[in-house]
């Protein structure tokens, strides 16, 4: 038996089609990544049916250049990880059914990784993750506060009720005429702009955890509204300054009462919005005056990727955690 | 030659192992039930109830298209990810020349076609020489009240066969009338075995990387955007 683990990952969840290889959880030997936007850009969003015939047009590719960027062989590879759910079904069903193909033939075990713990092992990449922990997790689909007390668990503690983080900053930059995607375009006028308009913080009631987005986005397009009738007008760079105070202020003082509440050391950032200038500069002060130890990945390792799919499912694999040939696609699988 | 079939493209699922050109076993079911969940356990029981090895493949046959989008991405992934992985062909066969070799010794033309909704079919025109199915008229997706105008002023006996017959046939009968024939009801069934055997001698094309499905047509919302970007050139 070999001392080390080499994982392959596959990711193909929503616009990107990647394939990584990860040696014991945390080296990454390659992390190839196929993005589709610029096919997507035209139709304001990732369009379903696209995304699923571009995965099936890249995946043998993606999977040939990931092995010999790793410098692997089939031999050296110990099992085969991939994301099982949530996402858009056929995309999804895509890298199920390729790895599926793969264990198949050439005899390693399968493991269905959940994306979001995708999501927070990118962290474990960056820096060991040492438990209990607090992971806050954005993106464009998501928007989730998860507690950890070990690998592999994961309790979510608190969530969105309505829009995620990455779909009130792509609802506003519409409003705003940006260009899809639009989060970082906000991200960049926020920072040339000060936050002079008074947008709403939706709190919810004492004590929750959850997150809500959607009357932020009211807000800003009824200010927009009546400034206009008044023949005012406020400047992109205002409004998006504004927009990111409101939603950072929430995320940041949710996330740093969570951690105080369930007592951890140490906090995780997650997901595609964590490339957020703004959130990381404010989650990074409140963490430096709390004493918590914050991890934030590096952008390559934020947005979609297999490395950090190859890296939650080393941590299955060593557990004896395998699926069988029925791993099916779930675009609302649950995080347990 | 050793040959796995799959085929995934309609409501039918089937597998079909070859060894040295003749038949080992096929998986067949005929239930709209989720070929992701149920493809890979039904090629590995195959596999170990004929005491194959994936290692023993010479090459792998897959329904390309045209049928479900998502049937036939199944079927294609699973089938040309196995194929790199083992270094070994894909070859793509036409659902529509699939199914009409279920009507090898029909004499007059033959017409394969699965429903693709809103008065719609997927179809091609096939005909027996020899015992060999060659096509006609190659594969489309056409309103079936205009494909059987078409195939009426040919004159000539058509036998039509489809796993969607049923909500199709009174149409069929009444813009072809005598011309048309029935198949039995298990022939109107895609059979993996007979996919094996029209892929058989079919030449692979350059490697499993660049196979992908004949879905026959574009993705709506591309159509969508191409129709509106041409009208706004016109304005
Ligand atoms: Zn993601």
């Amino acid at each position: 038996m070999s001392k080390n683990t080499i994982i392959l990952g596959i990711e193909t969840s929503c616009d990107e089609t990647s394939v990584a290889v990860v040696k014991n959880g945390r080296e990454v030997l390659s992390n190839i990544i196929s993005s589709q936007i610029e096919s997507h850009k035209r139709f304001g969003g990732v369009v379903p049916e696209i995304a699923s015939r571009h995965h099936v047009e890249q995946i043998t590719y993606i999977v040939e250049e990931a092995m010999a960027k790793a410098d692997i062989q089939v031999e050296d590879v110990d099992g085969i990880a991939v994301t099982e759910g949530p996402g858009l079904v056929g995309a999804l069903l895509v890298g199920v059914n390729a790895s599926k193909a793969l264990a198949f033939a050439w005899d390693k075990p399968l493991i269905g990784v959940h994306h979001i713990a995708g999501h927070i092992y990118a962290n474990h990449i960056v820096e060991e993750l040492d438990f209990p922990l607090l992971s806050l997790v954005v993106s464009g689909g998501h928007t989730e506060l998860i507690y950890m007390k070990e690998h592999a668990s994961y309790e979510v503690i608190g969530e969105t009720r309505d829009d995620a983080v990455g779909e009130a900053y792509d609802k506003v930059a519409r409003t705003l005429g940006l260009p899809y995607p639009g989060g970082p375009h906000i991200d960049r006028l926020a920072h040339e702009g000060k936050p002079v308009i008074d947008l709403p913080r939706a709190w919810l009631e004492e004590g929750s955890y959850d997150f809500s987005f959607s009357g932020l986005k009211s807000a800003v397009i009824n200010t927009l509204h009546n400034a206009k009738q008044r023949g005012e007008e406020w400047s992109k760079e205002e409004i998006a300054a504004s927009f990111q105070a409101s939603v950072v202020d929430v995320l940041v003082t949710k996330a740093m009462r969570a951690a105080e509440d369930k007592k951890v050391d140490r906090l995780v950032l997650a997901g595609g919005v964590a490339a957020n200038k703004g959130l990381r500069a404010e989650l990074t002060e409140a963490c430096g005056k709390a004493g918590l130890k914050l991890t934030v990945p590096p952008l390559e390792l934020c947005t979609d990727n297999a490395a950090m799919i190859a890296s939650a499912g080393t941590f299955l694999y060593w557990n004896g955690n395998f699926a069988d040939d029925r791993l099916n696609g779930q675009a609302g699988l649950l995080l347990k | 030659m050793n040959i796995l079939a799959v085929d995934t493209a309609s409501y039918v699922m089937g597998v079909a192992l070859l060894k040295d050109g003749n038949p080992l076993g096929e998986i067949v079911t005929h239930q709209k039930k989720n070929h992701s969940v149920r493809l890979m356990p039904a090629i590995r029981t195959l596999f170990s109830e004929t005491d194959m090895k994936p290692g023993d493949l010479d090459r792998i046959v897959v329904s390309e298209g045209p049928g479900s989008y998502t049937g036939v991405r199944i079927g294609v992934t699973t089938a040309k990810t196995m194929a790199w992985a083992l270094n070994i062909p894909v070859i793509g066969v036409s659902s529509m020349e699939m199914l009409a070799q279920n009507a090898r010794y029909f004499q007059g033309v033959i017409s394969p076609f699965f429903d693709a909704r809103r008065g719609q079919v997927f179809t091609g025109l096939y005909r027996s020489e020899g015992g060999r199915i060659i096509q006609e008229e190659e594969d489309r997706i056409t309103m079936h009240k205009d494909w059987l105008q078409l195939l009426k002023e040919k004159e000539e006996p058509v036998i039509f066969l489809s796993p969607d017959i049923g909500q199709h046939a009174s149409l069929i009968k009444e813009e072809l009338g005598e011309w048309a024939t029935a198949a039995s009801s298990i022939g109107n069934l895609p059979r993996p075995l007979e996919l094996a055997a029209a892929g058989m001698d079919k030449e692979p094309g350059d490697s499993p990387h660049t196979f992908s499905p004949n879905y026959l047509r574009m993705a709506e919302a591309e159509a969508k955007w191409l129709e509106a970007n041409k009208k706004n050139k016109e304005d």
